[in-house]
């Protein structure tokens, strides 16, 4: 025993990777078990951090630099705008399925998946040899590497994400414009407050709305 | 470097299937939202691990990629959720049974 703990503590790498593991897999477990929202978005912040730490340990710092900025600066700050705004850390009642034993079944389907992914691991499809793109650098030159990659290989493919960017950019301005016209025009009529504008607005644009009455006793107010 | 190629990959592969029970169980869009990102992020891992086994920048640049990606889906999929929640009630996958067929 003391020869196994000695052995673990001369490898300093292997001890960074069990804890980022731990981490990585309570965040994870947190995510999908939380009631909160609010708390599944820190645990998926938690996530976030375990697997910029992996990164680092393999000699990605660029990408590590970059999953804590995108990942934990924007994504889950625009995750947890959007549950403020909506206010959504409403219980989930998981009583009413509309599918017989979901819950079970689901957690069979994932353990298949993960069965599956680690037999198809054991196929030999791979050849394992060197591809020819360009090397990995040390820790010195990572970012180089990585930009002459993007800006001479993967140019077309970097270019391509710049129109997705202004498309994601346009579909989010146009998705959010609607309600904005929708206030003005309701500002100038009778009522000036937001809420019943909002009500009149979705009972107005949604005649196939069904009652709300129904919808009222599926959530713990 | 000790540590070998085979346990992170075991790792994504655990992560990934979280993110897929989480898809599954959850309710709250945002929640199973947030499970896709763990699953992206569990690909992204294997993409970092395989690049450093195959000494090939290659697998670090579709990372970067994969990130571009999942931020513009944040960015349409938060503004899909918020209309929605806007002519109803809640946000669960339940409130949209009016799209089934």
């Amino acid at each position: 025993m003391d020869s196994l703990l000695l052995s673990v503590i001369a490898k300093p790498d292997l001890i960074v990777f069990l804890a980022a593991a731990v981490v990585v897999i309570a965040g994870g477990v947190g995510v999908i078990t939380y009631r909160n929202p609010v708390h599944s978005a820190l645990s998926l912040v938690m996530t976030m951090f375990g697997i910029a730490t992996l990164f680092i340990e393999q000699n990605a710092q660029f990408l590590a630099a970059v999953q804590i900025i995108v990942y934990a600066g924007a994504i889950i700050v625009l995750f947890l705008f959007v549950i403020m705004l909506l206010g959504v850390d409403r219980s989930e009642i998981f009583s009413r399925e509309r599918i017989r034993a979901q819950r079970p079944l689901a957690a069979v389907a994932g353990v298949v998946t993960l069965g599956e992914i680690l037999i198809l691991g054991h196929a030999t499809w791979a050849t394992g040899a060197k591809a020819a793109t360009g090397a990995v650098g040390n820790s010195s030159d990572n970012v180089f590497k990585i930009a002459q990659a993007v800006f001479s290989t993967y140019l077309l493919p970097f270019e391509a994400t710049a129109i997705l960017l202004v498309i994601a950019v346009l579909s989010a301005v146009y998705l959010s414009k609607r309600v904005v016209v929708n206030v003005d025009e309701a500002l100038d009529g009778p009522s000036s407050d937001g809420v019943a504008v909002a009500n009149e607005d979705a009972d107005r644009e949604a005649p196939w709305e069904p009652d709300t009455e129904n919808d009222d006793e599926v959530y713990e107010v | 470097m000790t540590v070998p190629g085979n346990w992170y990959l075991i790792l994504s592969a655990i992560l990934f299937s979280l993110g897929v029970i989480g898809v599954l169980v959850r309710k709250n869009v945002i929640i199973m939202f947030m499970s896709v990102e763990m699953m992206l992020n569990a690909v992204n891992l294997s993409f970092v691990t395989f690049s450093r086994m195959l000494g090939d920048i290659g697998g670090q640049v579709l990372v970067f990629f994969v990130l571009v990606v999942a931020a513009a889906e944040v960015v349409v999929g938060l503004g899909i959720i918020v209309s929605i929640f806007r002519r109803r009630v809640g946000v669960t996958a339940d409130d949209l049974h009016i799209l089934e067929g």
